[in-house]
C-alpha cells in the first residue's frame, strides 16, 4: 500500500516484474526526483524505475497528496515501463506461492506472450550488477567520522543517506572495482550493497570483500552483499522457494534476542549448514522460516544483514545495524 | 522471556454496561483476555456488571462477580478472592480508572497485588493531559500547543493565548466525554464548566484545534523485551474533526506516502516505550494534509474500540497476543494464529480495504444535536471488507441497517446552499451530502474544501456518482443495454442488486437472475493477515467481485460435523439490539456444535465475539442482506438458516428469505408472520379467548381517527419493529393525524395496529422456548416503571415477587397456549401488562431477547442450548425439570448515554433509549438493585440535597411519600414555586424554593444551585401528558433535566423509581450489602 516508487526504483528488482499485494496503489501519486541536501534521491531509491513491469489490482487515476506531481501511470508511461491492472493480483500471488518466482510476460496476447517467454532468457541467468551499477565513482556526505567505500551492486538512495547521516564520506564504485583501486580514497570502511540478481555470479566483489576481510578492513554487507560476504568465505547461498519480499518480515537478533520488523527483498539465502566450515556466525534469524538473516565473523570486523536495515519502503527498527558498522569503523581506526 | 510462573490467580476488571464509547469490543477483548490465562491454567475473577456479555459466563472465567467497577466494590472482591495479580487493561476507561484508584488509595499494596502490563504510573502519563505533553516532548515528539486547566477562568486565559478555536480535552474519560471545539468564549464556558464535571481530577486541557488535519492511528504491540510491532494503522475519513468513534475509518491508511508511514510507525513505536506500555495502546496522530508537520494527540494505554477493529481488520488477535504478553511472555515466543508456523511478531500485510462506519440512533433522542465533532455520539458500528473503497464504503452503508441501500440512496437536500452548509457542518449523514454534492456537480476540490476530507475519498465517491448516471441512463432505454462491463463495474462498486433493480425499473429477484446470467461472483476471499503469501489456515471470509475465483471450497470441514449451518448475528449494535444478541449467537452456535454442526456465522460489528474468527467453524465478515445471505446460502448449501438470534435484523429477513425457498431452521416463516404482523396476532389472541387492550388495524385514517375518538391515549405500533421503533403514545386527535402522515414512511410493507394504552398498569414479560409442544419458561420477568416504559429501559426483576400467583399462572398458561398455537420452534418473548387480576398481551416476539442472557444466568438454564434443540426438531423435554435457580434475586438497570447524546432529553417512554444494561444479584431485592444502580453510573447519594420538581397535581401527591421519607432520612429538600408550596401544605417544613432557569433574575434561582453543584439528586417527573413527546416539552424542566445529566448529577423521572429508590436508600443505610459470584460449579450444581 506504501513505498510503491521506493520498490520501483529498487535497482534490486532490476529486470522482475513486480506483483503489488495491495489491491490500491498509486493513491498518493509519485513525486518529482527531488534530492536532499547531500545530493541523494528523496522518495526515489535510485534515479529510474528499475523494475521491468508493473501487475497492479488498481491503479489511483486520482492521487491526492501535496508532494505529488503526477499519476503512477504518467510517470511509467514517461520511463516507458509496461504494466498490467485488473488483475486478481491475490489469484496471482497464490499462484506464485505455490509454484515459485518464474518468469512472466505483460502482453494483450496469449500467443505473443508465450513466444517472449520462449525467447527471453532465464532470469537466473542473467547478470544484472553491471546495469544497474554505478558506472564511475561518486561521493556523497562530508567526512566527519571517516571515508566509506561503498560496492553499487544496485545500491539503493536510503542506504548512501543512512550513511552520510551517520557522519561519513561515502563513495560509490562500480560493482566489479577491485581491492586495490578502491585503497586510492583511503577508506575506513566498506559497504556491500544490495542488487539483484543470483550472488554466485559476482566474483569481482566476492574478490574484493575476501580481499577486505584478510586486510581487517571493517565491511557492511546487505542484502545481496551478505551474500558475497559468505560466499567469499567459503559459505553457500541457495534459492529460497518463495523468496522474503515485503515491509513486515520478522528477525531475531541473536545476541541481544530482540526480534524486529524488517524491510526485504531476497529471493537468495544462506546455507547455515555451510557456515561451519568458515569462521561466520550467524547474527540475525528469521522467524517465520528460521533461515540466516545477518552474519558477523568470528575474529574480523565483518558483518552483514540478509534485510535492508534502512527500510525505504519499510520500517527502520533495525538501522541500529548501522549504528553499529560505525562503531566497529572508529575501533578499528583507534 | 516465558510465562510468569508467580502468577497463579488474577482479577480482571469488566468494562460494565454498553454506554457510547464503551461498548461490545470490551466483551470481545475480555474474552480473549480470559481464554489467554486459562490457557495458562491461571485462575480468573472477573468483575462485570453486564449481565449480557459472554466474559460473565462462568465458561471463561472461573468467578464472575456482577458489582459495579468501583474502588469499594472490587476492594471487597480482593479481600474475599485473595487474587496475586491485576489486569486493567481490558475493561475499557471503566477499569482503567478504577485500577488508578485502587492504587492511589492505596488498596493494591494493602492486599499485595501486582498489576499485570502497562503499570499505573504509564496508565497515568497517558491519560493525565499535562504529563502526557510533557513525556511526549521528553522524547522529542510533538504534540500540539496546550495547557491543563483547573477552572472556567483559567480555561479562559489559555484560550485567548493560544487563540480560538481551541479543542477541550478532558482527562480520563472516553469518547471525548465531556470535551468539544470552543470557537468563543461563551462556548468554551459551557463546554469547560461540563469537561471539569466530568473529569475524575477536575482537570481540562485547552488545546490548539487542528481540525482539518489527517487523523492517523497506530496499534502497538511492545512486550517485556521491549519488541514492538504495529499491528495496522488506520486512517479517519472525517480527518480530526470528527471523533475517531464517530469517524468512517479506513484500514490501512491510503493517502499517506511510505516517508509519513514510517515516521508515524516510528514515532508510535518511541512514545509506546516513553510511557513503557507492556501489551497493547493505541495512539493517533494528526498529519497536516499540506505539510510534513504533525502532533501526537493522545494514547490509549490499553485495548480499546481501535483495537478491536484493528483486530478484526487484520486478522491479528490483539486482545489475546495482549494477554500472553502481560502474562510474560515475548512477542518471538508467539505465533500467528493465522499461519500456526510463522512468528506474531510481524506485522500484518492487508490485500483488502476495510471501512469502520459508526451507527447513530439519534431519531431516538429528543432534540439532540446531530452534528459530529470531538464528542462520540454514535451507539455502534460496522465494518466492511472490500477490495476497493467504494465495494466496502457501499457494503457499510447497508450494514447500518438505517434503510438505506447504499451510497446513493439518500433524500436530496435540493440546493446546493443547503448541501453546501451540511458539508460544513458534518452530521451522520456526511457521506450522503458528499454523494448529492457531486451529483450536483459541485468538483472534488470544493468539497475537500469544504468537508476536509481527502480528495482521494471524495473521487471515489464520485466514481460510485457517475456510474449510477450511467446505469440511470442505460437502464431507461432498455435492459439489453446493460451489459457485462457494465453489470461487473457495477458490483465491484458494491452496488447491490435491488439499488440495480430500482434503477432498471425491475424486481429484485430479476435482477438477480439477470446479474448471475451477466457476471460470476461474488467470490469468496479469506482475510489471512499476510496477502496470500504464506498457506494460512484462518476460517475468515468476505465475498467480492473483484477477482474470477474462490479460495475456499464449500464441503464440510471438520471431521466431527454431520451437517452444516448457518447462523445470523445481529449486525451493529444501537439502541435496543445490543451485545445481548453477540450472548445469543455465540450460545446459539456452542450449542449447535454440541450436536455435531458445523456452524457458519454471518455477522458484520467489530465489537462482538462472534465475528473473532476462531469462534465457529467459518466466519463470513458480510452484509445481513437477503442479497448476500442469499449468495452464501447458495454456495454453501447448509442444512438450514438460524435467524432467532440475531435480533431483529436477523429476523426481518426471515420472510423474504422464505420467497426464495430458502431452509430456515425455527419456527416457519408463516407462523413468525403470525406473531410479527400485529394484526394477525391480535386476531389470535381473540380466537385464543386471551386478553389484549382494545384494538384495531388501521387501514384509513378515517376508521383510526374513530377508534382512538374514544380510547386516548392510544399507542400505535408498526409491524416487525424492535425496541419501540416508531411506536408512539399518542394523546391528541391532532397528534394521531400527524402520526399516520409521517408513518407511511417509517415501513412501508408492514401493517400497524392501534390499540389503548394502558395506563398506570404493570408491566410483566416471559423468556422462553419452545419446541412446538414442551414450553420452557425461563422466568416471569416484572418490570418496576408501569406500562409506556419501553421494557429495554426498564428496570426488572426476577423472581416477580409483585405478582401474585393466580397471575403468574394465568401468564404460564397464556405463555404455553400462544407458543403452542404458533408452533414456535425456538426461543421467543411475550410481553404482559397486569392490571389487578387482569393479564393482557402486549406482543409476542419469536426469537432471542434482550433478557435472556440474564435470565439465562439468573436461572441457571442456558435458554440458548433448549433453542439449539428445539430448532434442531428435538425435544427440549430434558430442560423442563425444575432446579432452584443460581441467585435469590436479580435486578436489571438500564444504562442510558445521554450525557454524550448533546440536548437529549432523558425522560423515558416508548421508545427505548437506553444503550445498555447491568444486572447485580442478591439475596433479597434492595440488595440487588442497589448494586445494579450503581453498576449503571448512579450516584447514590448517602446525604445531600434532594431538588423536587413534579408537574400536575396527581403525580405532586403520588411523590409526596417519597419525599417525605427522604425529609426523614435527613436530606435537605429544595423544590420549584409549585412544587415546593404543595409540599409545605402537606407538612414537610423547611423547604427551598429555587426559582425557574428562565426567571434567571430571581433569586435563589436552580441554575446556581446546579451551576455551584448544590444539588446531589434531582426528581424531575413531568405531567404524564409531557411524556408524549410530540407536545412541547416544558422548556425549564428539560434544561433541568439536560442540565443534571451534564453534570453528572442523578435525576429521576418517574414515580415507580423514586419510590423504589428511595426504599433502596433507606435499606442501604441499615443493612449490608452483600457479594457473591457465578461459578462453573454453582451452574452445574
Amino acid at each position: 500500500m506504501v513505498g510503491y516508487t521506493e520498490a520501483m526504483t529498487d535497482p534490486s528488482y532490476a529486470g522482475q516484474i513486480l506483483c503489488f499485494t495491495y489491491p490500491l496503489i498509486g493513491n498518493y501519486g509519485v513525486p518529482n526526483y527531488i534530492r536532499d541536501e547531500n545530493n541523494i534521491l528523496l522518495n526515489f531509491e535510485s534515479h529510474k524505475i528499475q523494475v521491468r513491469g508493473v501487475i497492479a489490482n488498481s491503479v489511483s487515476k486520482k492521487p491526492s497528496h501535496f508532494e505529488s506531481a503526477k499519476e503512477l501511470s504518467t510517470w511509467m508511461n514517461e520511463e516507458q515501463i509496461s504494466g498490467i491492472e485488473g488483475l486478481d493480483t491475490r489469484e496471482l500471488t497464490m499462484h506464485l506461492r505455490t509454484r515459485g518466482v518464474m518468469m512472466g510476460a505483460i502482453t494483450d496476447s496469449v500467443k505473443r506472450g508465450k513466444e517472449a517467454l520462449e525467447q527471453a532468457a532465464d532470469y537466473s541467468s542473467l547478470y544484472f550488477c553491471s546495469s544497474v551499477s554505478t558506472k564511475e565513482k561518486i561521493s556523497y556526505g562530508k567526512n566527519v567520522k571517516g571515508r566509506i567505500a561503498l560496492i553499487d551492486c544496485g545500491v539503493k538512495q536510503n542506504i548512501i543517506r543512512s550513511l552520510v547521516s551517520r557522519g561519513f564520506l561515502v563513495t560509490i564504485y562500480p560493482f566489479d572495482i577491485s581491492y586495490q583501486e578502491i585503497q586510492e580514497s583511503k577508506p575506513s570502511g566498506i559497504v556491500l550493497s544490495n542488487g539483484p540478481g543470483d550472488p554466485k555470479l559476482c566474483s569481482p566483489a566476492i574478490n574484493l570483500a575476501r580481499e577486505a576481510i584478510d586486510n581487517c578492513m571493517p565491511v557492511l554487507g546487505i542484502c545481496l552483499g551478505t551474500q558475497i560476504v559468505a560466499i567469499s568465505q567459503g559459505a553457500e547461498t541457495f534459492k529460497l522457494k518463495y523468496g522474503h519480499r515485503g515491509q513486515n518480515k520478522p528477525c531475531i537478533d541473536l545476541k541481544t534476542g530482540r526480534c524486529m520488523v524488517t524491510s526485504q527483498n531476497h529471493g537468495f539465502s544462506v546455507d547455515s549448514d555451510s557456515l561451519k566450515a568458515t569462521k561466520l556466525v550467524p547474527w540475525f534469524m528469521n522467524a517465520d522460516d528460521h533461515t540466516i538473516e545477518g552474519l558477523l565473523h568470528e575474529t574480523k570486523p565483518c558483518l552483514s544483514v540478509q534485510f535492508h536495515p534502512e527500510g525505504s519502503p519499510g520500517p527502520l527498527d533495525p538501522s541500529y545495524v548501522f549504528d553499529i558498522f560505525s562503531e566497529k569503523i572508529l575501533e578499528v581506526r583507534s | 522471556m516465558p510465562l510468569d510462573r508467580a502468577i497463579k490467580k488474577v482479577i480482571v476488571l469488566g468494562s460494565g454496561s454498553i454506554k457510547i464509547g464503551e461498548a461490545g469490543e470490551f466483551d470481545y477483548s475480555g474474552s480473549q483476555a480470559l481464554k489467554a490465562l486459562r490457557e495458562e491454567g491461571i485462575q480468573t475473577v472477573l468483575v462485570n456488571p453486564n449481565v449480557a456479555t459472554i466474559q460473565t459466563d462462568p465458561r471463561l472465567a472461573d468467578k464472575v462477580y456482577f458489582l459495579p467497577v468501583t474502588v469499594e466494590y472490587v476492594e471487597q472482591v480482593i479481600a474475599a478472592e485473595h487474587p496475586d495479580s491485576i489486569l486493567l487493561s481490558f475493561g475499557g476507561q471503566t477499569a482503567l480508572n478504577c485500577g488508578v484508584e485502587l492504587q492511589k488509595k492505596g488498596i493494591l499494596s494493602k492486599y499485595n497485588i501486582r498489576v499485570l502490563g502497562t503499570a499505573i504510573r504509564g496508565i497515568e502519563l497517558t491519560e493525565d493531559r499535562d504529563l502526557f505533553k510533557k513525556t511526549m516532548l521528553a522524547s522529542g515528539i510533538l504534540v500540539p500547543t496546550s495547557e491543563a486547566v483547573y477552572s472556567v477562568e483559567a480555561a479562559r486565559v489559555v484560550a485567548k493565548k493560544i487563540g480560538y478555536p481551541v479543542i477541550i480535552r478532558v482527562a480520563f474519560t472516553l469518547g471525548g466525554r465531556g470535551g468539544g471545539v470552543a470557537f468563543n468564549e461563551y462556548e468554551l464556558d459551557n463546554i469547560v464548566e461540563k469537561g471539569l464535571a466530568n473529569s475524575i481530577v477536575h482537570q481540562v486541557l485547552i488545546e490548539e484545534y487542528v481540525g482539518s488535519w489527517k487523523q492517523i492511528e497506530y496499534e502497538v504491540m511492545r512486550d517485556n523485551s521491549d519488541n514492538a510491532i504495529t499491528v495496522c494503522n488506520m486512517e479517519n475519513t472525517l480527518v480530526m474533526r470528527v471523533h475517531t468513534g464517530d469517524n468512517t475509518v479506513v484500514a490501512p491508511s491510503q493517502t499517506i506516502t511510505n516517508q509519513e508511514y514510517h515516521f508515524l510507525r516510528q514515532v508510535s513505536i518511541k512514545a509506546a516505550r516513553a510511557c513503557g506500555i507492556i501489551g497493547e495502546c493505541n495512539i493517533q496522530f494528526a498529519l497536516d494534509a499540506k505539510s510534513e508537520r504533525y502532533y501526537a494527540i493522545e494514547i490509549n494505554a490499553r485495548l480499546s474500540r481501535s483495537s478491536a477493529l484493528a483486530s478484526k481488520a487484520t486478522g491479528y488477535p490483539i486482545a489475546y497476543i495482549a494477554a500472553k504478553i502481560i502474562l510474560g511472555y515475548d512477542l518471538p515466543e508467539l505465533k500467528n494464529s493465522a499461519t500456526g508456523i510463522t512468528s506474531a511478531c510481524f506485522e500484518p500485510a492487508l490485500d483488502y480495504i476495510v471501512v469502520k462506519m459508526p451507527r447513530f440512533d439519534f431519531r431516538k433522542f429528543e432534540r439532540v444535536r446531530r452534528e459530529l465533532g470531538s464528542q462520540m455520539k454514535s451507539v455502534g458500528e460496522v465494518m466492511a471488507i472490500g477490495r476497493c473503497f467504494e465495494e466496502a464504503l457501499q457494503k457499510a452503508i447497508r450494514m447500518l441497517d438505517i434503510g438505506r441501500d447504499g451510497l446513493l440512496d439518500y433524500k436530496p437536500l435540493g440546493s446546493i446552499e443547503l448541501v453546501e452548509n451540511a458539508l460544513v457542518h458534518p452530521t451522520d449523514a456526511i457521506f450522503f451530502h458528499v454523494a448529492e454534492a457531486l451529483s450536483l456537480g459541485m468538483s472534488v476540490e470544493d468539497v475537500n474544501r469544504l468537508t476536509w476530507i481527502d480528495p482521494w475519498f471524495i473521487s471515489k465517491i464520485k466514481n460510485i456518482v457517475d456510474t449510477d448516471q450511467i446505469l440511470k441512463l442505460r437502464g431507461k432505454d432498455s435492459l439489453d443495454k446493460i451489459d457485462r462491463e457494465l453489470m461487473l463495474n457495477t458490483k465491484k462498486l458494491g452496488f447491490s442488486d435491488s439499488w440495480i433493480a430500482k434503477r432498471l425499473g425491475i424486481p429484485e429477484k430479476e435482477t438477480r437472475e439477470l446479474r448471475k446470467s451477466l457476471v460470476e461472483g461474488p467470490f469468496v476471499k479469506i482475510v489471512d493477515s499476510l496477502a496470500a503469501e504464506w498457506p494460512a489456515r484462518t476460517n475468515y471470509l468476505y465475498a467480492s467481485y473483484d477477482g474470477r475465483s474462490n479460495n475456499v471450497t464449500f464441503g464440510l470441514n471438520s471431521k466431527n460435523a454431520e451437517k452444516k449451518v448457518i447462523v445470523l448475528g445481529a449486525g451493529c449494535y444501537r439502541v435496543g439490539s445490543s451485545v445481548e444478541f453477540d450472548w445469543c449467537t455465540m450460545n446459539m452456535v456452542w450449542a449447535l456444535q454440541k450436536s455435531s454442526r458445523e456452524v457458519i456465522v454471518i455477522n458484520c460489528n467489530p465489537e462482538t465475539v462472534s465475528t473473532d474468527y476462531d469462534m465457529s467453524d467459518r466466519l463470513y465478515f458480510e452484509e445481513l442482506t437477503l442479497e448476500r445471505v442469499l449468495d452464501i446460502y447458495q454456495s454453501e448449501n447448509p442444512e438450514g438458516i438460524v435467524c432467532c438470534v440475531g435480533g431483529q435484523t436477523a429476523n426481518n429477513l426471515i420472510p423474504k428469505l422464505a420467497l426464495y425457498g430458502v431452509r430456515l431452521l425455527g419456527t416457519s416463516a408463516g407462523d413468525l408472520d403470525r406473531a410479527e404482523d400485529r394484526a394477525k396476532f391480535s386476531r389470535l389472541l381473540d380466537e385464543l379467548g386471551i386478553s389484549q387492550a382494545k384494538w384495531i388495524e388501521v387501514k384509513d385514517k378515517e376508521s383510526a381517527l374513530e377508534f382512538a375518538n374514544d380510547n386516548y391515549p392510544v399507542i400505535a405500533r408498526p409491524s416487525y419493529v424492535l425496541s419501540g421503533a416508531a411506536m408512539r403514545v399518542i394523546w391528541t386527535e391532532r397528534n394521531l393525524e400527524q402520526f399516520l402522515e409521517n408513518a407511511a414512511e417509517v415501513s412501508p410493507d408492514y401493517p400497524m395496529v392501534i390499540s389503548k394504552f394502558i395506563q398506570r398498569a404493570k408491566e410483566a414479560e416471559v423468556d422462553a422456548v419452545s419446541d412446538g409442544q414442551n414450553v420452557l419458561i425461563g422466568a416471569i420477568i416484572e418490570h418496576i416503571e408501569k406500562a409506556g416504559v419501553h421494557s429495554g429501559d426498564a428496570t426488572m426483576q426476577i423472581p416477580a415477587s409483585g405478582l401474585s400467583d393466580e397471575t403468574q399462572a394465568k401468564i404460564r398458561d397464556y405463555t404455553e397456549r400462544i407458543a403452542r398455537s404458533l408452533r414456535i420452534k425456538g426461543p421467543f418473548n411475550v410481553q404482559y401488562i397486569v392490571r389487578g387480576s387482569e393479564v393482557l398481551v402486549i406482543e409476542c416476539n419469536l426469537r432471542a431477547s434482550r433478557s435472556m442472557p440474564f435470565v439465562s444466568k439468573m436461572k441457571g438454564i442456558n435458554l440458548m442450548e433448549a433453542s439449539a434443540d428445539a430448532i434442531l426438531g428435538k425435544s427440549i423435554g430434558q430442560y423442563l425439570e425444575r432446579h432452584p435457580p443460581l441467585f435469590k434475586v436479580g435486578v436489571k438497570v438500564p444504562q442510558f448515554s445521554f450525557m454524550q447524546l448533546e440536548g437529549a432529553d432523558p425522560l423515558l417512554g416508548v421508545e427505548m433509549q437506553s444503550t445498555g444494561e447491568v444486572a447485580c444479584f442478591g439475596e433479597n431485592f434492595f440488595d440487588a438493585y442497589c448494586k445494579a444502580l450503581g453498576s449503571s453510573g448512579f450516584k447514590i447519594p448517602l446525604s445531600g440535597n434532594v431538588f423536587v420538581t413534579v408537574g400536575g397535581t396527581e403525580l405532586k401527591k403520588r411523590t409526596l411519600n417519597s419525599v417525605r421519607k427522604l425529609a426523614e432520612m435527613g436530606y435537605k429538600i429544595s423544590a420549584t414555586e409549585h412544587t415546593g408550596e404543595f409540599l409545605s401544605k402537606h407538612g414537610l417544613s423547611d423547604v427551598t424554593i429555587l426559582y425557574k432557569i428562565t426567571e434567571k433574575e430571581r433569586k435563589p434561582n436552580i441554575s446556581d444551585a446546579l451551576a455551584e453543584r448544590k444539588l446531589d439528586l434531582i426528581i424531575n417527573i413531568p405531567s404524564s401528558m409531557a411524556l408524549e413527546k410530540f407536545a412541547d416539552m416544558e422548556e425549564d424542566e428539560y434544561r433541568i433535566r439536560r442540565k443534571a445529566v451534564e453534570l453528572g448529577i442523578p435525576v429521576l423521572t418517574n414515580v415507580e423509581n423514586l419510590d423504589v429508590f428511595v426504599k433502596g436508600l433507606s435499606w442501604l443505610k441499615t443493612r449490608e450489602i452483600t457479594i457473591s459470584p457465578l461459578t462453573a460449579q454453582r451452574q452445574d450444581k
